[in-house]
């Protein structure tokens, strides 16, 4: 029964399996993934999000991450009935997938924000709207970066 | 490097009543991510200015919450309706509880 073969294929399996493992942990703390910043969207704010209304301008390829200029603009008429709430922006491949979170008014006339974004590395940026009426759109682009931006 | 942290505003100088204005802002501030290590190892805290909230005659009209994946020396615009002249009121919070303020009026053309 106790055969010596199988004895050291399960040995190796378990510690193939206990290897992989602690390859996960030590890679987590290092990244957001695009689970972790589709979780924090939700989080955010409740509900399905659909695609589209959004605009996000971005260089294709940022040379630069510590400083990535991004725009993005949400198609609104933004009237006391019919505006943007919030605008909130994760991303994907830094430490830590948060960005910026922007509250709006109708007295903000046009929903568009500009803002600086770190980039550790090539990846997506997300954003996500509010809107008053309780519905959800999203967007994601993907920025190649060539030096990144978190110092380390 | 307190005093480092100066804000700066910048608006159309003189816009049309109802128009829809780009207002750009930028305050000087390091934003330390919490992530980087010095030169012995140990992590270097986290410092950032964590939120800037802006009122027009005392009504809120813009807020931003900001992480550390925002660039150090943080650049924000957005835009507003400027249906009456006025004074936008500009408060950014710092993670050591610091607050700094700025304040920009608006004549109407």
């Amino acid at each position: 029964m106790d055969h010596p073969n199988r004895r050291r294929v399960l040995l190796a399996a378990t510690g193939l399996g206990a290897a992989a493992l602690l390859a996960q942990f030590a890679a987590r703390p290092a990244s957001a993934t695009p689970d972790t910043a589709k979780a924090l969207l939700q989080s955010l704010a409740k509900g399905e999000p659909k695609e589209g209304r959004i605009t996000i301008k971005a260089p294709e390829i940022a040379e630069n991450g510590n400083a990535v200029p991004v725009t993005v603009s949400v198609d609104s008429p933004m009237t006391d009935k019919d505006y943007v709430k919030a605008i909130h922006v994760v991303s994907d491949g830094n430490p830590a997938p948060g960005v910026a979170s922007f509250m709006l008014t109708p007295l903000s006339g046009k929903a568009e924000v500009q803002l600086r974004v770190r980039m550790a590395s090539t990846q997506k940026i997300i954003a996500l709207a509010e809107m008053s009426d309780g519905s959800l759109w999203t967007l994601a682009r993907e920025v190649k970066v060539t030096i990144g931006g978190c110092g380390g | 490097m307190a005093d480092d942290i100066k804000p700066r505003i910048r608006v159309p100088a003189s816009p049309k009543k109802g128009e829809v204005i780009e207002v750009k802002t930028l305050i000087t501030h390091i934003m330390e991510t919490g992530q980087r290590k010095d030169a012995a190892g140990a992590v270097i805290p986290r410092k950032i200015v964590n939120s800037m909230s802006v009122t027009y005659n005392g009504k809120p009209v813009f807020e931003a919450r900001l992480e550390p994946a925002i660039s150090a020396n943080p650049y924000l615009s957005f835009h507003l309706r400027v249906d009456e002249p006025g004074t936008l009121l500009f408060t950014w919070k710092d993670d050591d509880g610091a607050e700094y303020k700025a304040e920009q009026k608006i004549t109407l053309a």
